[in-house]
């Protein structure tokens, strides 16, 4: 009998054990994907680096992949990727502030749910799809205003990017304005304040911390999309100018990597340039958790 | 005077801005439907592009992207929700579970660039599966993880405290409890988490690429696995910029954007329910 009861809560111990250990492994997996991720970039990234020269690499200003002698050099497409990047946020920041200003302070109900459904909408829409439409339609449009000989620039790509950041844009800073105390406010509009005036400034500074938020991750949105602008940018490893075709650190490895020999310095070299995309994306993600945790000290005080 | 040009000023752009937003949708909706919907057609809906008798068809694309989604679901559901049954039903160490949120974090913020050339680089190189929708399917669950664990740990986090005590206090094991209280409880917010990792997997291309591949033929479902095998999102990418065939693509994309939208409207009926309860 009493042996019976012992092997009754071993087993019960064991069915609990089992499932507990299972979860255990499961919630593991994504810190696994993690570490799996940066330790192969690592691995298959270093060699080309070390190969090339470091400085070579980073700060050569020719990338000539295929040619008889070829040379490595990815200033052009880092140098693309940050102003892009930059041009992007110039364009889709002040754009999505203030429609989050009109979303969280000014808009009645119903066109407030209109213009949130089309954010939530925008941010839906696959990449390929802007890619498509800036290929059909902005492209042969700046050609046409500028007198190009090709419209495919990165002027087309800056427009791209900054539609395609703004739904997280809007997001963000809504939900940041939302969280001002009311009574901010109320304490300015009784200085005489006008309601713009209020919005503008006080409730956007006191939930600047959030706003600085977004922009970080509308920065890390632009500098990580691949397909849209690798159909409206040309495609050349050029130093970046507004009107000239240009070649992003993204686009660099999804053109090349479906040609490049495996084995082969170039298809190396598009590792690093990967490596170099995550270290990139890395820094990114450090300065949005200061932001998160700052605001998270503030709010406690 | 000047003060009240500047509130006026401040005032229409706070206007002007907002309706840029909807501008922008709805032109780019509408341009989609008015290149598109003359390009559809029912042959093009259901066959395979045929180089003999020089037709387009996309079936092959619909049916990997649906293929794409079974795997890959099918993976990442029991994965996330058993992370997310991890995280607040039963880690006790603090320490443990911010590294496992950081690293979802972490993972959200990737460019899917990244995953496909990570994926290029541990499945296809280094375990060996050839190119398709296998390969595909494992570097999305790396990507749709996140989304997966967070939508779950919420609708965990609604299930009354008390539900739980009250099933322990009968006697109920922890393991007991939970599959018989908490997750019929949680199952819309786990729901509405998969929709949404759906539309993700519907428009991801970049992380395709190297590792579902280009492939436009038709392949039953156990071919396709190990077969080079374009999504609907990588055969626009085809058609449109190495085919130069404008029309098809269109017709890609209005197929793309009905799925978008019938998925953000289940999102939406489903968010909905989950607030109704919650309240």
């Amino acid at each position: 009998m009493r042996e019976n009861m012992k092997q009754d809560a071993k087993k019960e111990r064991m069915s609990e054990l089992v499932p507990h250990l299972i979860f255990l492994f499961c919630g593991l997996a994504a810190v696994a994907f993690v570490l799996c991720i940066s330790v192969y970039l690592i691995i298959s990234g270093i060699p080309a680096i070390h190969k090339i020269g470091i400085i070579k690499f980073l700060f050569g200003m020719k990338w000539q992949s295929t040619a008889a002698e070829p040379s490595f050099g990815i200033l052009p497409f880092v140098l693309t990727s940050i102003y892009g990047t930059a041009g992007a946020v110039l364009i889709g920041v002040p754009i999505g502030i203030m429609t989050a200003v009109y979303l969280a302070k000014v808009a009645p109900k119903r066109p407030a749910a209109v213009i949130r459904t089309a954010a939530q909408l925008l941010a839906g829409i696959p990449s390929v799809v802007y890619g498509l439409v800036g290929m059909i339609v902005l492209v042969p449009a700046i050609q046409k205003i500028f007198r190009l000989s090709s419209g495919a620039t990165l002027l087309c790509a800056i427009i791209v990017l900054s539609i395609m950041i703004l739904p997280s844009i809007i997001n963000v800073s809504e939900t940041a304005l939302e969280a001002v105390p009311r009574e901010y406010e109320e304490a300015s509009m009784a200085l005489g304040a006008t309601e713009i005036e209020t919005y503008m400034k006080v409730s956007l500074p006191a939930a600047k911390s959030g706003i600085a938020a977004a922009v970080v991750l509308g920065v890390g949105r632009a500098i990580g999309e691949a397909m849209a602008i690798i159909m409206v940018s040309g495609n050349v490893a050029n130093m970046p100018g507004l009107l000239k075709s240009v070649r992003f650190m993204t686009t660099a490895i999804a053109s090349e990597m479906s040609y490049a020999a495996v084995g082969s310095l170039q298809r190396e070299a598009l590792f690093s340039i990967g490596l170099v995309l995550f270290l990139f994306i890395m820094i990114i993600n450090v300065i949005l958790n200061v932001f998160i945790k700052g605001k998270g000290k503030k709010d406690v005080a | 005077m000047s003060r009240r040009i500047w509130n006026n000023a401040v005032k229409a752009g706070l206007y002007i801005c907002s309706a840029v937003t909807v501008a922008l949708l709805v032109s780019l909706i509408g341009y989609i439907m008015y290149r598109g919907i003359p390009a559809l057609s029912f042959h093009l809906l259901s066959t395979q592009s045929s180089y003999l008798n020089d037709t387009i068809g996309i079936l092959p694309n619909i049916l990997n992207t649906l293929y794409i989604i079974i795997v890959t679901m099918a993976i990442a559901i029991p994965i996330g929700v058993c992370a997310a049954l991890y995280l607040t039903e039963y880690a006790e160490n603090k320490k443990l579970v911010s590294a496992i949120e950081f690293a979802a974090e972490t993972l959200t913020g990737i460019p899917s660039i990244i995953f496909g050339l990570v994926g290029m680089l541990v499945f296809t190189q280094l375990l060996g599966i050839k190119q398709g929708i296998l390969a595909g399917a494992l570097t999305l669950v790396m990507m749709i993880m996140p989304t997966i664990i967070r939508t779950t740990q919420e609708s965990l986090k609604t299930v009354p405290m008390s539900y739980r005590e009250g099933a322990l206090a009968m006697g109920a094991g922890k393991w007991y409890m939970i599959r018989t209280v908490v997750l019929p409880n949680a199952v819309d917010g786990i729901v509405t988490g998969c929709i949404l990792a759906v539309g993700r997997i519907i428009g991801e291309s970049a992380a395709l690429l190297f590792t579902a591949g280009f492939g436009l033929v038709l392949n039953n479902f156990v071919d396709s696995l190990t077969s080079s095998s374009a999504t609907l999102t990588v055969a626009l990418y085809v058609y449109a910029s190495e085919r130069g065939e404008t029309n098809v693509a269109f017709a890609i994309a209005v197929v793309l954007i009905i799925l978008t939208l019938v998925i953000n409207m289940i999102a939406g009926l489903a968010a909905g329910r989950l607030r109704a309860k919650t309240k």
